[in-house]
């Protein structure tokens, strides 16, 4: 049993890093800002919510677990928020104020 | 071995990104480039097994401070050029200064004496009558609570320092420049919807600093922040900096500090000593003053002194 | 094992680039995120400093982080001085280093866009 929780642990906090690292690269890569918050939101959000996800099973206790899932939805809203600046921003820049 | 595998990485991405903050072109590069330094040195001090030092670094020394640059940055790089670096000169001596004092630093870390000192055990010793859990509180409060007591008056000292560089007929305005508020933007949303959350884990934060990871600076600091989110949204204006409650929300942490601490000489031992067995209450008492104290000062310094309003 | 770890290098690293960029840009913005780099690397010989005296079942000293906390504090109020008066400098000379000679004073709190 334990081992099938390790093994769920692992491949689901890997897959996280993995959408990390992905998000990361197209934050880097990604030419237009738009494309890169799109990376960087999408893969971030997905990454941490599965880190989250392999990490609940090891949680200690209920409240612990709960202080992770409290930790993915305020990334959450931040990073939608921060999202929406940039976008409205750079929305901002390309239409010249009429 | 496994431990290098962690601590090589981020050591490296410690170095490279302050490397990177001084190569930037750009100024907002160079902001960029410190905000990343900051986190990784978070994971750093978690790696250092200092989760307390961590959450502090991350939430004051990498998030606060950041954003006042920011701030600041984006104010002042409006059509302004990067100026001219110093003569040739000057920059290789200071580099030839630089690298010496790393190398000076580095063998002096590689000389430390060994077994290392500690203070741990005699910590561990004296913390038992104040009836905190987490040492590090019980040496801010308890065995180093005179530092403790001074810092928090540098923090009134220096907001009285950032309100003075108010012009003059600003001057019982409210701190900071007067946002304009959009009704419907992500950001008044936002505004909205964290600071219920954002108060309760900031004084959550701050009240299980007595036995675990945490502490009065560290959940003030959250505190702040939800104090300042509606202000820069525009949805609430900030108090004036003559109004009393404000000023006296700043200085509640040190003088709440200190009377308990003049008490000492009546009631205990001496200055800052704590009576036996009322030791925890007084603590409670000093903390609860010292989170109001640093949100308020927090808040007033990341808002600045009282200006025009701002441009849009 | 080595005494020296990839944290102390990268510490006594980082007041290198503090002082380097304190002492070779010549804007006083880039000058205080140097100084807070250099704040970063003398934090960060503290906390190498405290890991080396795990002792007593603590996995690090309490004193020197205890240290680091109150300094971590007061370098942010430095920093928010530091930052208000170089906006007010801009402010009030148009001016973003203290090398050059400043331009004639405009009017105290001028819009600055």
């Amino acid at each position: 049993m334990s081992m099938l929780v390790s093994i769920f642990a692992a491949a689901s906090v890997l897959a996280g890093a993995f959408f990390f690292i992905a998000g990361t690269l197209g934050l880097l890569r990604f030419g237009d800002t738009l494309s890169r918050v799109h990376a960087l939101t999408k893969a971030d959000n997905l990454g941490l919510g599965l880190i989250v996800l392999g990490l609940l099973p090891l949680a200690d206790s209920l409240a612990d677990a709960l202080k992770l899932l409290v930790i993915w939805a305020l990334v959450l809203l931040g990073g939608t928020t921060a999202a929406q600046l940039v976008a409205g921003a750079v929305r901002r820049e390309q239409e010249p104020p009429s | 071995m496994t431990a290098w595998l962690l601590d090589l990485p981020l050591a490296l991405g410690l170095f490279g990104a302050g490397a990177a903050t001084l190569l930037a072109r750009s100024l907002f590069g160079a902001v960029l480039g410190f905000i990343s330094t900051g986190l990784i040195a978070a994971l750093v001090w978690v790696r250092l097994e200092a989760p307390d030092v961590a959450l502090t670094e991350a939430v004051i020394g990498a998030a606060a401070t950041s954003v006042i640059i920011l701030y600041v940055a984006s104010r002042m790089s409006a059509g302004a050029v990067a100026p001219a670096p110093p003569p040739i000169a000057q920059r290789l001596l200071a580099g030839a200064l630089s690298v010496l004092l790393a190398a000076l630093l580095a063998h002096a870390l590689q000389e430390l004496p060994d077994p290392a000192p500690s203070l741990a055990a005699p910590i561990l010793e004296t913390m038992v009558p104040t009836g905190l859990g987490n040492p590090v509180t019980a040496v801010l409060m308890a065995q180093r609570a005179l530092d403790t007591l001074l810092e928090s008056a540098v923090l009134v000292f220096a907001v009285f320092a950032i309100w003075s560089m108010a012009p003059e007929r600003r001057w019982g305005r409210a701190p900071g420049p007067a946002f304009i508020a959009e009704a419907q933007g992500p950001l008044a949303f936002l505004a909205k919807v964290l600071p219920p959350i954002g108060i309760v884990i900031g004084i959550y934060i701050a009240w299980v600093g007595a036995d675990a990871p945490g502490g009065k600076f560290q959940g003030g600091a959250v505190l702040a922040a939800m104090w300042v989110l509606p202000w820069i949204a525009g949805l609430i204006a900030p108090p004036s900096i003559s109004d009393m409650r404000l000023r006296l929300a700043i200085a509640a942490g040190p003088l709440v500090f200190l009377m308990v601490g003049l008490a000492g000489f009546a009631v205990a031992d001496g200055f800052l000593a704590y009576p036996p067995g009322f030791a925890k209450p007084l603590i409670l008492l000093i903390e609860t003053a010292m989170t109001l104290s640093v949100a308020a000062a927090l808040a007033c310094m990341i808002a600045g002194p009282p200006e025009r309003r701002a441009q849009p | 094992m080595t005494a020296i770890t990839p944290f102390a290098l990268a510490a006594a690293g980082l007041v290198g680039l503090g002082l380097y960029g304190m002492l070779a840009q010549s804007s006083v913005l880039r000058k205080v995120i140097a100084f807070n780099l250099l704040g970063i690397g003398v934090f960060l010989v503290f906390g190498v400093a405290a890991r080396r005296g795990a002792a007593a079942g603590l996995p690090a000293d309490p004193v020197p982080q205890a240290m680091v906390i109150t300094g971590l504090v007061v370098a942010f109020a430095a920093t928010a001085l530091a930052l208000v008066l170089t906006l007010r400098l801009h402010q009030t000379t148009g001016a973003v280093t203290l090398a050059e000679d400043p331009a004639p004073p405009t009017k105290p709190d001028a819009p600055t866009a």
